[in-house]
């Protein structure tokens, strides 16, 4: 059986089983479309919500981002989790006490205000649509790869069978379906590493054979990897090569962002009770470590076999032959991933070899010249390939191939399904019914959210076609939005009495805004290739990246919320009311059945 | 005692409690992670340094242990001052 047809059984086999699922558990009411009747047990609920985390930002990109630029990218890891404390503690609690379905309504509730709340819902879609761009991006990397087609025609159809994956059910379809695309996800994350981890260290968990030995060389593995990095003259594995404000705002962009994004925070509205919002997202957390404490090796090893694969014979001596790549079935995932667009070599000084290595170090220009190189050969290795590409490049078995692939669709699904929910829920509950026609009928409202749901995945393809990074940076900007925009008007409406409604808007306004601008500098004007005026390279302020300016968007929401409520009239003393009343667990159930 | 000053002095409890756990986070992913990693260079971890091993994996434990300590200490200061959700 060829490859093709056991990648296709695969991704068939786990299909049928969430649409199975989403059948099964068909939302009926509204209350149940968006928040599964409250019925939901925490180590579901964080099975759940893990796999609703875990994009094609987690699963397809983070590890190629860590595995070429190694140390410096352990923002992510450490961003993506550490939010989660933020969560547990300052938000999910009292989110659930305050027993309303959507953020939007909390904000909307909390700052006495249907301008808050309509701020709150177009910060929300700003940020989704983002996070939806980046999705979409992996989702047309994972099904150009398996369908054997380009990025763009996989990307096309990939976005098809988002949307009828999402429109089926609501959040009681998806929550179940999470349940199984997580044990999918987990599955196809930790088979491949467990078998290269046992290959290269003897150690069956990844996350220990990472600090292990290399066995071929007894060398510790990663000052094996240490080494034949820098002698083709990359950076340092190891060391840290990045700027340090950047890299501490990164990750504080990454940990409040989020605590910020709707589609997770929608979790903790669906536990039975308050302490059970803290225990969800513990358990969300162990979920998502199992991923992340393994996603480190899998980068640092696949750069090792990939970096051996092009020097055969070690790199004092000849590089890989073009005729190897084309003939040793050991490198047939070169041609295939070739087929992609992206993944490309080029023979430049016509010696038979592809020598892969840092043309920009001067060390290396030194040692090319008296070689007779011209240049890096190994011209294109796009990062988002890197884990899909993994069990291939170490040779494992095509059953593993199959896993992967469906566990890299199921990531990708899940999240885009879970994004849209929000998306939808966000347009049809607060903006239709909440704002511009109330007395909509349910019917309606569910077919306002569907309409909603379409309309944001033909932006996130549209602009998907020509993202503006690779899949986990532009989900990074995502996390940069919600962080300056939602995070720091659920903080200070929780923790902070003074706040009134003119604080929060102005703050949510200002957060939001700063934060485009500069991204839009950077990226491009709605992310439209060129109209960008500074690049990442070379940043607007200092060292600051675009990626970067969440952690200073929030911190210009939390002082304009400050000094706008401090000269603006006072919270009234209902609304001092509902924040003591947010603040105590007791009573939790009654505010769930009101609404 | 009435129902407001025991909420505030459970509120008070609570926010002790969440100081204590941010100062901690904070130390583990921003403090070892990256700012005080010359600081840990001397200890060796699997051929690099313990920060790189606070920056990729250590953190993340941290966070773990933090979230549940949090919740299991809550939800007894939630039974201890009469605030839980009988």
């Amino acid at each position: 059986m060829s490859q093709f047809v056991i990648n296709l059984l695969f991704v068939g086999a786990s299909f049928a089983l969430y649409i199975g699922i989403a059948i099964w558990a068909r939302a009926g009411s509204t209350s149940e479309f968006y928040a599964a009747g409250r019925g939901v047990h925490p180590v579901t609920n964080g099975m759940a919500t893990a796999a609703d985390w875990m994009s094609a930002a987690s699963f397809i990109s983070m590890a190629g981002l860590i595995a070429f630029v190694g140390y410096d990218n352990s923002s992510f890891l450490m961003g993506w989790t550490g939010g989660y404390v933020l969560l547990a503690l300052l938000l999910a609690p009292y989110l659930r006490k305050f027993g309303k379905f959507t953020v939007s309504e909390f904000i909307g509730d909390r700052f006495y205000s249907s301008t808050a709340r309509l701020v709150a819902v177009i910060c929300l879609i700003v940020a989704s649509v983002t996070y939806v761009i980046g999705q979409m991006t992996g989702v047309g990397v994972a099904f150009g790869r398996f369908l054997e087609v380009s990025n763009t025609t996989g990307l096309l159809i990939g976005a098809a069978v988002v949307f009828a994956y999402a429109v089926f059910g609501g959040m009681k379809g998806v929550t179940y379906t999470q349940v199984a695309q997580y044990v999918v996800l987990i599955l196809a994350y930790t088979i491949p590493a467990v078998f290269i981890s046992l290959q290269l260290t003897g150690n069956p968990i990844p996350g220990l054979g990472l600090f292990g030995d290399h066995a071929a060389s007894g060398e510790p593995l990663l000052a094996k990897l240490d080494q034949i990095v820098t002698e083709l003259g990359f950076a340092e594995y190891t060391a840290r090569n990045a700027d340090t404000l950047n890299m501490v705002l990164f990750t504080l962009s990454l940990m409040i962002g989020t605590a910020g994004l709707p589609h997770v925070i929608m979790r903790f509205f669906t536990v039975p009770k308050v302490s059970d919002a803290r225990w969800s997202a513990g358990w969300a957390l162990v979920f998502i470590a199992l991923l992340y404490l393994t996603a480190p090796a899998v980068g640092a090893m696949a750069r090792l076999n990939i970096t051996e694969m092009m020097w055969p014979n070690g790199t004092d001596n000849a590089a890989v032959s073009v005729e190897t790549i084309e003939t040793d079935a050991q490198y047939d995932w070169m041609l295939t991933w070739q087929k992609t667009g992206l993944l490309d070599w080029e023979d430049k000084n016509g010696d038979g070899m592809i020598q892969y290595y840092n043309d920009k170090s001067p060390a290396m220009q030194e040692k090319a010249e008296a070689a007779g190189w011209t240049g890096n050969e190994l011209t294109k290795f796009n990062r988002d390939i890197l884990v899909l590409a993994n069990p291939e490049i170490a040779n494992l078995p095509s059953w593993v191939i199959g896993l992967v692939a469906a566990g890299g669709l199921a990531a990708a699904l899940s999240t885009a399904a879970g994004l849209l929910l929000a998306i939808s829920s966000a347009v049809s509950h607060d903006l239709i019914k909440g704002q511009l026609n109330p007395a909509i009928s349910e019917k309606g409202e569910l077919l306002s959210a569907r309409i909603a749901m379409a309309v944001a995945i033909v932006v996130a393809t549209y602009l998907g076609l020509n993202p503006p990074g690779f899949a986990a940076q532009t989900v990074a900007l995502a996390f940069g939005l919600a962080a300056a925009s939602i995070f720091p008007a659920l903080m200070m409406g929780i923790f902070s009495k003074k706040i009134n409604n003119h604080g929060a808007v102005a703050g949510m306004l200002a957060g939001l805004i700063v934060t485009l601008i500069y991204i839009f500098l950077h990226k491009g004007w709605f992310f439209i290739p060129g109209t960008n005026s500074f690049t990442d390279a070379d940043p607007l302020l200092g060292t600051i990246k675009s990626t970067s300016f969440g952690a200073i968007g929030a911190a210009i929401n939390f002082s304009v919320a400050y000094i706008v409520a401090n000269m603006t009239k006072e919270t009234p003393q209902e609304i001092k009311d509902l924040v003591e009343s947010v603040r105590v667990p007791r009573g939790a159930g009654a505010a769930a059945a009101d609404h | 005692m009435s129902d407001n000053s025991k909420d505030a002095a459970y509120w008070s409890a609570n926010l002790r409690l969440i100081i204590w756990s941010l100062v901690i986070w904070a130390i583990a992913s921003f403090g070892f992670g990256i700012l005080l990693r010359p600081l840990l260079s001397g200890i060796a971890v699997g051929g690099t340094d313990l920060g790189f091993w606070f920056a990729q994996q250590g953190s993340i434990l941290v966070f773990l242990g933090l979230i549940f300590f949090y919740a299991w200490r809550m939800n007894k200061l939630d039974r201890e001052h009469g605030v839980d959700e009988q």
